[in-house]
């Protein structure tokens, strides 16, 4: 066994038929779009549409760590909020306040996600459960802290810089952020013990345990991480509308949750490929973008954009038959 | 071969799960009022033979007729509604509800449209009653049972289906010695009321007081039929096997070694399952542990590996006392344990990753440099582990569940050895692989031993136990009621131990050499 | 042990959320200015049927050892529904409390048949139907409006012998009605042993297809029944996302609280019913403590987050650390 047929394989592996598809429904939806708008093929327009597709795309790398994981991350709206909220209070605090504005904010995220880890990892709560939970403390620590009104302190230049932004000209940072963002996860989930551990307790995490993995400490690392990335995109989020708002997370939940299925990473973990889930997120960016263009009215929207899911869905995201 | 027209027949039946084929050309027939044996070693056929006729799964060839006329089965409700019901070896029972609700779950009596919880119970009791166990509350949840109970629950719930043919697959495994009685008790009456029973164990003993007709199963297909006491055990277990039973086992070494104990147990006790267990394990030995099922062997290892809470007693390596709260820490350096668990579908493998993911998953810690997975020293140690076991895998980067099972059990061995461990924990390791697996298993374990590690070794057979282990500690009840030591081991000396009874008195004839 | 013990065993979830209701219940009124009188058991009935009836559709999937996150969404739809519909005469408005009521099934239905033919996970797929429907609720009502029968309304809602609360006795004529017929049916035994251990389910050769798919399908029904209750007490219908999707995940809060496992194979409607109203209690109780409302949703939160950890205190006493892993 060669090392360069190994990788080789592990490639094709990796092209699993839901990537494919995935990839398949991007073009679809492209070819689709041009019909509309001549437009829709133009550089612009894609770039365009590769910025909006990087916020979801932070939010949805942290998702897809947990459900490798076999778990669910439900605390995402409000930890998108919070991130955003507490980035953009600690920029009230002076000048040092502005330059920890950042960190504040995926800290805050970070601490949601250690909750939601204690509560799966050593109370065995179901995750679905405990992050939901999480998510109405979260809530209920905004709404306090801002008495219930939008919150009036604003983003700092450094958050406006790194959401609006562009280091080279034409491309926008949050692409970069994105890229970077994903590389790193493609390397820890092919390249490092923690990615084989993830992989390992999706699958079976008794078998994992058995094995002498910490399987308490990588669920806690993963759901800290999901928290800290949904901040991180709460942060970024407050810095593209120059502020934040209460319910900012709220249109992330599901978007994350679908990117990450439609790409082909199973619900019950231990199955994925980073690779899908950046195609589940181009995927949804586009159908959302194609929705709102067509000036369909939102009812119109949220039927086509479910019925969009499912009929994906059904297409390749089914479960073997039993019998 | 036997008398009268047979009730049942099975023929040409032919299944394939993938590429790995289970049964060729197989063939059954069944009489009314008679017990009827089928043996054969693990993965001959057996359980997906009865799952065909019980409906679970479909043939993909072959034809089956009851009764002279021609049937098929869509589902088990189906083979249900035409009087045939099987005691499943893997448990059919639903956890969360209760014995009645359980016994009388496929057609229960109702009163407007609703359950008739009061006629249900009847029925219940009738059923429980019927086989032998009055004393299982109706209302009970299943999930609140010992194993033992649920088997027994099982058979009063296929009994409750008035069947004309019971299919018992394994149905006493799980049994006390008392239950097991009571059960037999149960099925000869009804082989008087003119049922006919089809009886699947590995225990000969069995075989010898029950059956009345036998047939052996080889890889897949029907070695013979034959009327009960026509053959002897000897001629029985060759055609099981194929070949001579002796060569199996590696000789052992003359002169047992003295030499450190390395894993020493003073007095461990858990909850009701464990009482004061006390022993030794020295480099270069492997203990067996033995006795019935059940009897705390399973907890045991599991206590020594980290994984049971609030136990007692102290645990010593090396002389030193030690605490194991988890197998992370039993796998460490200065310990330097692994477990070959007892299940590989559920606890040692993940069937869906490939074979070097499985291999790597208990060394990740040794594979990685600041977290990071060092390809060339993971190819290395794996290519070190596959020649050792000879597994035979097409593709590393494959799923594991392609392997056969023989060969995934060497991949969970593989997988601990990757560590080199220093004292080796093993449940059941050959349960369900092929005899030339398990024959490679016996050489590498005595290699092992050979080479500096300590073996525990835990086996549901006892000719396992005889050919492989320097000693045996045979378990009763959650304590060491005997060792063996060398020639001591026979059947005879693990039998009466294992049932609790001193002195050893021969119980049953079973060629084990 | 006797019969009556493991009667009680069997019971003790709903149970227990029936007590902690009961103290909450107690606390409440005997702090309220009022105190216990037949106006504020009303308003204290009528603010808790709806998420009790949300939460009962709820755990019909929860039973299956599914979850519906859609049933917020079914409850929005059947209310712009039926403040299209439920108005005029006697017979219009019945034939329209009908079609309410079939609409809220189909959607149930439709759910089912997506998990069970489909073979989608749950979690996924009613995140897929409950956007499909929250958007033909807002097709129904874009902007909030409409009307309701009035006379209709008023009776459900009021009180009976100028005492009992009117919804309190809807809510246990649909228990009367639908949950006991179903948990004690074939069919319902089929969807509690499907949720328990599927395989075993199989091989005893139940209905499971069926036993979910009409678990599913009540389900839609009773969050029907919901939608319907909303719409008398509003007298409107309206397609807030945000109503919704709280009532989601309260009704998911409720079933916990109500003794229902998410693992599926056991718990009770009722105990859910006490775990919504209990819920509902906790808003309350703030109120008569005079917490500031902006305090109600941490405090919620919160207690969510304490019942849920409470209960995991039964995994403490797990012996074998390998029981903890499903």
């Amino acid at each position: 066994m060669t090392q360069t047929t190994g990788r080789k394989t592990r490639f094709i592996r990796s092209l699993d038929p839901a990537v494919l598809t995935a990839f398949g429904c991007i073009l679809l939806l492209l070819v689709l779009g041009s019909f509309y708008s001549r437009s829709f093929l133009s550089p612009e327009y894609l770039l365009q549409q590769l910025k909006v597709a990087s916020f979801l795309g932070v939010i949805a790398t942290g998702m897809m760590l947990v459900i490798l994981l076999g778990q669910i991350d439900l605390s995402v709206p409000w930890t998108v909020a919070t991130g955003a909220m507490m980035a953009c209070a600690a920029a009230a605090y002076g000048p040092l306040g502005t330059t920890l504005a950042i960190p504040f904010g995926i800290l805050c995220g970070i601490a949601i996600g250690l909750v939601n880890g204690v509560g799966v990892a050593y109370l065995r709560i179901p995750s679905m459960i405990v992050t939901l939970a999480t998510n109405a403390v979260a809530q209920g620590v905004m709404v306090v802290y801002t008495g219930g009104f939008s919150p009036q302190d604003s983003a700092t230049t450094a958050m406006r810089y790194l959401a609006t932004g562009a280091l080279i000209p034409g491309i926008p940072n949050v692409v970069f952020i994105w890229a970077l963002i994903g590389a790193a996860m493609v390397f820890i989930l092919r390249r490092t013990g923690f990615g084989r551990a993830v992989y390992g307790i999706g699958n079976r995490e008794r078998a994992a345990y058995l094995s002498g993995i910490n399987t308490r400490r990588i669920v806690m690392i993963a759901f800290a991480a999901s928290g800290g990335l949904s901040a991180f995109g709460g942060v970024l989020l407050a810095g593209y509308a120059s502020k934040a708002a209460q319910s900012m997370g709220d249109a992330y939940l599901l978007p994350a949750i679908a990117a990450v299925v439609l790409g082909g990473t199973s619900i019950l973990g231990g199955r994925g490929t980073y690779l899908g889930t950046v195609a589940g997120v181009i995927l949804i960016t586009l159908l959302q973008s194609i929705l709102s263009v067509t000036q369909m009215p939102e009812a119109g929207r949220q039927i086509t954009y479910g019925g969009v899911i499912i009929f994906m869905l059904l297409l390749y995201g089914r479960a073997p038959p039993s019998r | 071969m036997e008398s009268g027209a047979p009730l049942f027949r099975m023929e040409g039946i032919s299944k394939r799960y993938g590429g790995v084929r289970a049964l060729e050309n197989a063939e059954l027939s069944v009489r009314a009022g008679a017990i009827h044996a089928v043996l054969g070693e693990n993965g001959a056929g057996k359980s997906t033979l009865i799952k065909i006729m019980a409906g679970v799964v479909a043939p993909d060839d072959g034809r089956m007729t009851l009764d002279g006329k021609p049937v098929e089965f869509a589902s088990p409700a189906a083979a249900n509604a035409a009087g045939i019901v099987s005691v499943f070896q893997e448990l059919s029972l639903i956890p969360e509800l209760s014995v009645a609700d359980n016994i009388i779950i496929s057609n229960p009596p109702t009163r407007f449209g609703m359950i008739d919880r009061r006629a249900q119970r009847r029925l219940a009791e009738e059923a429980l009653a019927r086989a032998g166990a009055e004393d299982i509350h109706p209302l009970a949840l299943v999930k609140d049972l010992p194993l033992s109970r649920k088997q027994i629950v099982e058979i009063a719930k296929a009994l409750a289906r008035k069947p004309r043919i019971l299919i018992l697959d394994e149905a006493t495994s799980a049994l006390t010695a008392a239950d097991v009685s009571k059960v037999f008790a149960v099925l000869k009456r009804l082989r008087a009321e003119g049922l006919a029973l089809l009886y699947i164990s590995h225990r000969m003993n069995e075989i010898a007081e029950l059956a009345d007709d036998c047939t052996v199963f080889r890889n897949g297909s029907k070695v013979a039929s034959y009327a009960a006491g026509t053959r002897s055990d000897t001629e029985v277990i060759q055609m099981m096997i194929g070949r001579e039973y002796h060569s199996v086992y590696p000789p052992k070494p003359d002169q047992p070694l003295q030499a450190e104990s390395v894993l020493q147990a003073q007095s461990l006790s858990w909850a009701d399952r464990l009482h004061d267990i006390s022993f030794s394990l020295h480099a270069g030995e492997i203990v067996g542990l033995g006795g019935l099922d059940g009897q705390g062997q399973r907890d045991l290892l599991l206590a020594l590996f980290g994984v049971l809470r609030g136990l007692r007693g102290r645990v010593l390596v090396d002389g030193r006392p030690v605490r194991i709260a988890s197998p992370a820490q039993a796998r460490q350096l200065g310990i330097g344990m692994a477990l070959i668990p007892e299940d590989r579908k559920t606890e040692g493998l993940m069937l869906p990753m490939t074979v070097r993911e499985n291999l790597s998953l208990a060394s990740l810690d040794r594979l990685t440099r600041a977290g990071v997975i060092d390809s060339a020293k993971e190819d290395d140690i794996i290519d070190r582990v596959m020649t050792l076991l000879a597994i035979k895998a097409g593709n590393i980067d494959a799923p594991v569940a392609a392997l056969s099972g023989g060969n995934q059990q060497k991949v969970v061995i593989a997988k601990w050895l990757m560590r080199q461990p220093r004292i080796l924990l093993l449940n059941d390791p050959t349960r369900g692989i092929d005899v030339g697996t398990k024959q490679e298993i016996y050489q590498l374990l005595r290699r092992l031993a050979d080479e500096g590690a300590a073996i525990l070794y835990y086996s549901t057979d006892y000719a396992e136990l005889i050919g492989c282990c320097d000693r045996v500690l045979v378990l009763y009840d959650g304590t060491v009621k005997r060792e063996l030591i060398g020639a001591d081991i026979t059947e005879h000396a693990l039998i009466a131990s294992a049932l609790n009874i001193h002195p050893a008195v021969p119980t049953h004839q079973e060629p084990a050499q | 042990m006797k019969d009556w013990q493991y009667r009680l065993a069997e019971h003790r979830g709903t149970l227990t959320a029936l007590s902690i209701f009961v103290v909450m219940f107690i606390i409440y009124t005997a702090n309220h200015p009022a105190g216990f009188t037949a106006n504020v058991v009303q308003t204290a009935a009528n603010k808790g049927v709806l998420l009790a009836l949300v939460a009962m559709a709820q755990t019909m999937v929860v039973i299956t050892a599914g979850i519906d996150l859609s049933v917020g969404m079914i409850f929005l739809l059947t209310n712009c529904l039926a403040s299209w519909l439920v108005v005029g005469s006697p017979l219009e408005t019945a034939v329209g409390v009908v079609i309410v009521l079939a609409v809220g099934a189909l959607c149930g239905a439709i759910n089912g048949a997506i998990v069970i033919y489909g073979r989608l996970q749950p979690i996924v797929a009613t995140i897929a139907t409950g956007a499909v429907y929250f958007g033909i609720a807002l097709l129904l009502r874009p902007f909030p409006g409409g009307s309701v029968n009035e006379v209709l309304a008023d009776a459900l809602t009021g009180r009976i012998f100028s005492v009992v609360p009117a919804s309190l006795v809807v809510l246990a004529a649909v228990i009367a009605l639908i949950w006991v017929p179903f948990s004690r049916s074939v069919y319902g035994r089929a969807a509690y042993a499907a949720g328990s251990s599927e395989t075993a389910a199989y091989m005893s050769g139940m209905p499971i297809r069926r036993g979910k798919l009409l678990a599913y399908a009540l389900s839609g029904l009773v969050a029907g029944i919901g939608g319907l209750f909303l719409t008398f007490f509003t007298y409107t219908g309206d397609a807030a996302l945000a109503s919704g999707n709280a009532y989601t995940l309260f009704s998911i809060a409720a079933v916990v609280l109500g003794g229902v496992s998410l693992f599926g194979g056991k718990g009770s409607a009722i105990g859910a019913v006490f775990g919504a109203l209990a819920f509902r209690t906790i808003g309350d109780l703030l109120f008569v403590f005079d917490f500031d409302p902006l305090w109600q949703p941490l405090f919620q939160g919160l207690i969510l987050l304490a019942a849920v950890s409470l209960g995991a205190l039964a995994l403490f006493r797990v012996r074998n650390r390998l029981e903890s892993f499903q």
